[in-house]
């Protein structure tokens, strides 16, 4: 397990040309026992690099693992296997002192705005207590300062206003600016940030993501942004990581990921979402083929898990589990049959995004 | 056109609070086709689920509908009806089976100790004379209408994925076959891949038994997709309404340009996204005028004292494009200076 194993897909990540490598994840797997002798494979096998100043998308739908994936790299959750390197460093969370320190460098953001800040306490209080956990000692007056500092990083200005504040006396996007300034109290290196803007409201969404994209340039980080939307993640990351069943099923460049799409279920993920351009007509037609599906079967618990849903599954991927695949420098992906899947990819591995 | 199906008129719902009344809903003026496709569009804290449940008469105290009328005339009915003005017994004759909801959380929406069937067949009882066996068939070709296997009929909702739970909510509301379907954010908490899905199926059936849907949601980009007409609504005001087409392509007024600049595309090259900047007004303590005012780059101090009615756009090639910003037409150029006007920056905005 202290061994590193070498990186299953040889693939350099676009992300890496930000900065330096912060955090790595080599094969991380994580069991769930369901009772009864059953076991839900969460997470199998994923590695990824986050590095300082880059922003990583990790883009699935609700029970692929991707928020599992954001809690083991938090330490919230163990490992059932794999390991977590920090800087170079084998991550060791043996211990209280070792977590704490941990966690000083490496910040996790919730979904829910509404219920990850505690309602009880005011805004300040939420903001003093990292402050003093995590930046060492510090007089009251430095603490205010920093407090002060935080909400106007997070665009709350005038602070005073937004300091004595409950949380239920904010807006979910204001919520979500004090999460954003609790994490960033730690003054971490990574951010984990889980579906930070699916809560809240279209129209404050792009504010609240063009927050976090100038706080990843302004601080240097190395964001992992988690979501359902694509094409957020076509916008705000640098690179895409697809999860389908505890996997990652593809990665690659954002624009070229997003454009011309390898695996299967990415494809599926890019036809199916909004096309504004398309005026009603898209739904009508069945754009993607399909006029009336019947409710998606689950993942197949041999082969390829996205088999039973996808147009090419052939007898091979009903019976082998496809590994992540050089698609090109900077691409791979999980399927046996990219040359039919996407012919236009393989024909031209270096294709530059569009 | 013929007369509309569904006529709001001049809607007007407060909720009363001890810190004064909260004007909800102002004047609101919405017609509904026969199967026709509207998509009402705001953020939280708009108005739009409060304007669709007073049309029906769902509220209750502190909501009150201060004004307004909202005339509904059904294929089965001989004249136009006020609901404001119906009594208790009209109501229940009108809700269900003539105007269904699928409300937004399907798993707090479905009661969790009954199975599908039992669910389905509480709604046929109680709005359709039916006998036992003649019920039980219609709850099974209603899971066949919205393409879930019969055997879930014995299932409850809490073995059931969210799609399937969704479906089942769309299949109750069609149950007693109404002529209005009012959907209240039916698929925010799905994911994309089954929100198509359901969303397809939502016009496949809208299209082969002949209802009509008004459609809530806070997400353009998928109503610029699913609806005929669009109509957007702010702090509880109608602020412009059009056909989709048209919306998309001429926005009137500074919100719904902002709006449609807010969400990122997949498809076509990157565009720049500007966003709205600032938030939702606070709907108890709201400024004369314009109440996008703080948040609208084209603002000028004559903002404050317009009256927000809707008024044609003149330039548009649809006669129902109407738009409550006297001042920004389409192809008026973007603003320079794209925060909010500092007029009303002291009224109650924040940032």
């Amino acid at each position: 397990m202290s061994t590193p194993q070498p990186r299953s897909d040889e693939v350099r990540s676009v992300a890496a040309e930000r900065g330096p490598l912060a955090m790595e994840a080599i094969s991380l797997s994580k069991d769930f026992r369901l009772g009864r002798g059953q076991v839900l494979h969460a997470v199998r096998g994923v590695c990824l690099g986050l590095y300082r100043g880059a922003a990583t998308a990790l883009v699935g739908e609700s029970g692929s693992g991707k928020t599992t994936v954001a809690r083991l790299l938090a330490g919230q959750e163990g490992l059932t296997s794999g390991s977590i390197r920090l800087d170079g460093n084998p991550v060791d969370l043996s211990s209280r002192r070792a977590f704490r320190q941990y966690k000083s460098k490496v910040q996790l953001v919730f979904q829910d705005p509404f219920s990850s800040l505690n309602p009880v306490h005011t805004v300040r209080h939420n903001l003093e207590r990292p402050v003093r956990l995590h930046q060492g000692r510090k007089t009251s007056a430095e603490i205010a300062g920093e407090t002060a500092a935080l909400l106007e990083q997070v665009r709350l200005t005038p602070p005073g206003k937004f300091l004595p504040k409950f949380p239920h006396e904010l807006s979910g996007g204001q919520r979500q600016r004090v999460s954003f300034a609790r994490a960033l109290a730690a003054r971490p290196q990574v951010l984990l940030a889980d579906e930070p803007v699916s809560m809240l409201d279209v129209s404050i969404r792009l504010e609240m993501l063009s927050l976090l994209d100038d706080l990843r340039n302004r601080f240097q980080l190395a964001l992992l942004y988690i979501t359902h939307d694509i094409a957020s993640a076509r916008y705000f990351a640098d690179e895409i990581l697809v999860m389908y069943a505890g996997r990652i099923v593809e990665r690659g460049p954002a624009e070229e990921l997003t454009q011309h799409p390898a695996h299967p279920y990415t494809q599926l993920l890019v036809a199916s979402a909004p096309d504004p351009d398309n005026l009603g007509n898209a739904l009508r037609d069945g754009a993607d083929g399909s006029r009336r599906r019947p409710e998606s079967p689950g993942p197949a618990a041999a082969g390829c898990p996205f088999s039973p849903r996808c147009p090419f599954a052939g007898d091979r991927c009903r019976a082998e589990d496809p590994a992540l695949r050089r698609v090109s420098d900077v691409r791979a992906a999980a399927c046996w049959h990219l040359d039919v899947a996407a012919p236009g990819v393989m024909a031209e591995p270096q294709g530059g995004g569009t | 056109m013929s007369a509309p199906i569904l006529a709001i008129e001049d809607f007007s719902v407060v909720y009363r609070s001890p810190g004064g009344d909260v004007r909800a809903v102002q004047g609101v003026n919405l017609e509904l086709y026969a199967s026709e496709v509207v998509g009402l569009v705001g953020e939280s804290g708009s108005g739009k689920s409060t304007l669709a449940y007073g049309a029906c008469r769902l509220l209750r105290a502190p909501a009150l509908i201060t004004g307004g009328s909202v005339r509904y005339q059904g294929r089965r009915a001989a004249a136009p009806m006020d609901i404001v003005r119906m009594q208790a017994d009209e109501l229940r004759r009108l809700r269900w089976r003539e105007i269904a909801i699928v409300f937004q959380s399907a798993m707090n929406a479905l009661n969790p100790v009954l199975n599908v069937r039992d669910q389905l067949l509480d709604v046929i009882h109680a709005h359709l004379r039916m006998s036992r066996q003649d019920a039980k068939d219609k709850a099974a070709s209603l899971l066949d209408l919205v393409g879930i296997p019969r055997a879930r009929l014995r299932s409850y909702p809490h073995e059931l994925s969210g799609g399937m739970r969704q479906r089942v909510m769309i299949a109750m509301a069609l149950a007693t076959d109404p002529e209005v379907v009012i959907m209240d954010e039916p698929t925010t908490a799905l994911d994309v891949v089954v929100r198509r899905d359901i969303l397809t199926q939502i016009v496949e059936l809208k299209d082969r038994l002949g209802f009509s849907i008004l459609f809530i949601t806070h997400d353009l980009s998928l109503l610029l997709e699913l609806a005929d007409r669009i109509a957007v609504m702010y702090a509880g005001r109608l602020l412009e309404a059009g056909t989709a087409a048209e919306i998309s392509r001429e926005p009137a007024h500074p919100y719904t340009r902002g709006l449609l600049h807010s969400f990122p595309s997949l498809r076509g090259a990157r565009r720049d996204l500007a966003g709205i900047p600032g938030s939702p007004p606070d709907p108890q303590n709201q400024p004369p005028g314009c109440a996008f005012l703080p948040r609208c780059g084209y603002g000028t101090e004559r903002c404050t004292s317009i009256d927000m009615s809707l008024a044609p756009v003149a330039s548009s090639a649809d006669p129902s494009h109407v738009t409550a910003c006297p001042f920004v037409l389409p192809g008026t150029p973007p603003p320079a200076q794209p925060k909010g006007h500092p007029a009303a920056a002291s009224a109650g905005a924040d940032q």
